[in-house]
């Protein structure tokens, strides 16, 4: 794809005057890095707050009375009992029990509204919508740009734009004036830390955007920066981690089943997921600590003490915060105990490791 | 006497006699980012004009590290592999991937100048 195919977030010109560095990235040019380096910005993340562009990721509204039992035909979660000023995470199901995408629900009171991955919206959207009875609607909003503000300084950045926002608990949501925007808040992200993401109107965007980068605490930071604090917050990267190969349960990600949804098996997929948790999952998403200084990226085959292939890593690279290399991919289930050795194929040599529980860095949510 | 060259892969020659000291250019480790990881060829090794031989890790990605020209490695840079991000801090000086003895030293004049380097960095 060139770069003249490539869409662009209503940010696109503030990334450029930054000085950022655009990739390509699910269609879109988006900034990578920007001068301070994706190491600093990832720190800066930690220590302070970072400002990320995440225009790229689909929004939408479910409209109607009925929208939360209608998604529930396609989701594992309980969107019923989602209160309104709540939100929540959640997956989209195959019938074999493996994952068409991850996705944040919210609901506020009059609608829910998703936030789907960029690489992803093409195929959610139409498939939700196929599953709607009539008299719900699915609304996209390519008008909404997403700017996700993460670090233990957010709620200091948030609050002088808007008490009430820098107020709400984790995985709350709200439509709030911040600054004179009108917005949707929710309290979460994707980097382990606390954090806000704002969904703002595209032509109110840049001068947001502006307003939060002016704050003595926020720097920016691309999706560089996004990824290794992901990686080291252990939460999943769709199209890595997880897709339509890879079963709710192996992936560690049963706790999205709802207890009530558990007991009617009526999601798709139940089936093959409700047999994995009575059989065992025959391989298991886990945690992976290289031994030495070498990051093993996604792709790298894991091997067992006889150099047999016995899994994958699904994504990996170097912790800043860790100060070390940290990944994860899939083991048989019968070596996914902690600290298990298993072996990494990089460059054709095989790097001892070890199994280990994520998150690799605390995360540290307001609670 | 010593002179400095450079290849199309981006790494700097040191001549001095018939002894090359190789890094990566700024131009290199500016396009990378922060490094976190250096792999250096063992001191023996023989290795062929374009040879990969070292690995260069940034947060985000590897690149492999060609020989510029053959012959044999004397020497990796230990203070590179203790601490990567000299690469980014002095890529021309102390951040130093490996030494080796050239296996024709002539060859070494068939590498761009820095002017010429120069003018490939401006195609680019």
């Amino acid at each position: 794809m060139s770069e003249s195919d490539l869409k662009t977030t209503p940010l696109d010109s503030l990334h450029r005057a930054l000085g950022a560095r655009m990739v390509p990235f699910a269609g879109y040019a988006m900034p990578v890095q920007y001068p301070a380096g994706i190491m600093a910005e990832h720190l800066h993340c930690r220590a302070q707050a970072a400002l990320f562009d995440v225009s790229h990721m689909g929004q939408a509204s479910l409209i109607g009375a009925g929208a939360a039992a209608a998604l529930e035909r396609c989701v594992p979660g309980e969107m019923q009992a989602l209160k309104p000023g709540r939100q929540r995470y959640t997956l989209l199901t195959t019938e074999q029990g493996t994952i068409i995408d991850d996705l944040m629900v919210a609901n506020l009171g009059d609608r829910l509204f998703l936030v789907v991955n960029a690489s992803r919206k093409h195929i959610d959207l139409p498939h939700i919508q196929a599953a709607l009875p009539a008299g719900i609607t699915l609304e996209a909003h390519p008008d909404r740009a997403l700017l996700a503000l993460q670090g233990p300084a957010a709620a200091t950045v948030l609050a002088r734009l808007s008490s009430e926002a820098a107020a709400m608990p984790f995985m709350g949501f709200a439509a709030l004036t911040v600054g004179g925007v009108p917005c949707l808040v929710s309290r979460s992200g994707y980097t382990g830390e606390d954090g806000f993401e704002i969904s703002v109107p595209a032509d109110s965007a840049e001068a947001f955007a502006k307003s939060l980068l002016d704050q003595p605490e926020v720097m920016p930071a691309g999706l560089g920066a996004r990824d290794s604090l992901r990686l080291e917050a252990g939460l999943c990267l769709y199209g890595n981690d997880i897709d339509e190969t890879t079963n709710v349960v192996e992936a560690g990600l049963v706790w999205t089943i709802g207890k009530r949804r558990r007991t009617a098996w009526d999601f798709p997929g139940a089936g093959p997921i409700r047999d994995m948790l009575e059989n065992g999952p025959a391989r298991l998403r886990v945690g992976i600590l290289p031994e030495g200084r070498a990051p093993a990226r996604g792709g790298t085959d894991i091997t067992d003490a006889e150099g047999a292939v016995i899994g994958t890593v699904t994504s990996g690279g170097f912790g800043p915060t860790l100060g070390a290399p940290c990944a994860m991919g899939y083991v048989p289930a019968g070596l996914a105990a902690d600290g298990t050795a298993i072996s990494l194929m990089v460059r054709g040599k095989p790097l001892p490791a070890r199994t280990a529980p994520m998150p690799f860095v605390p995360h540290r949510y307001i609670r | 006497m010593t002179e400095t060259r450079f290849t199309k892969d981006h790494e700097w020659v040191l001549l001095d006699g018939t002894t090359a000291t190789v890094g990566i250019t700024d131009h290199a480790q500016e396009a990378l980012g922060d490094v976190v990881f250096v792999e250096l060829p063992a001191p023996g090794r023989t290795v062929e004009a374009g040879e990969a031989c070292a690995v260069v890790e940034s947060v985000k990605a590897a690149s492999d590290v060609y020989a510029p020209l053959a012959g044999t490695i004397t020497e990796a840079n230990a203070a590179v592999e203790a601490d990567p991000a000299l690469v980014n801090s002095a890529a021309t000086g102390d951040g130093w991937f490996f030494r080796m003895t050239l296996a024709d030293p002539a060859a070494f004049a068939a590498l761009m100048d820095e002017a010429g380097y120069a003018a490939f960095l401006e195609t680019l």
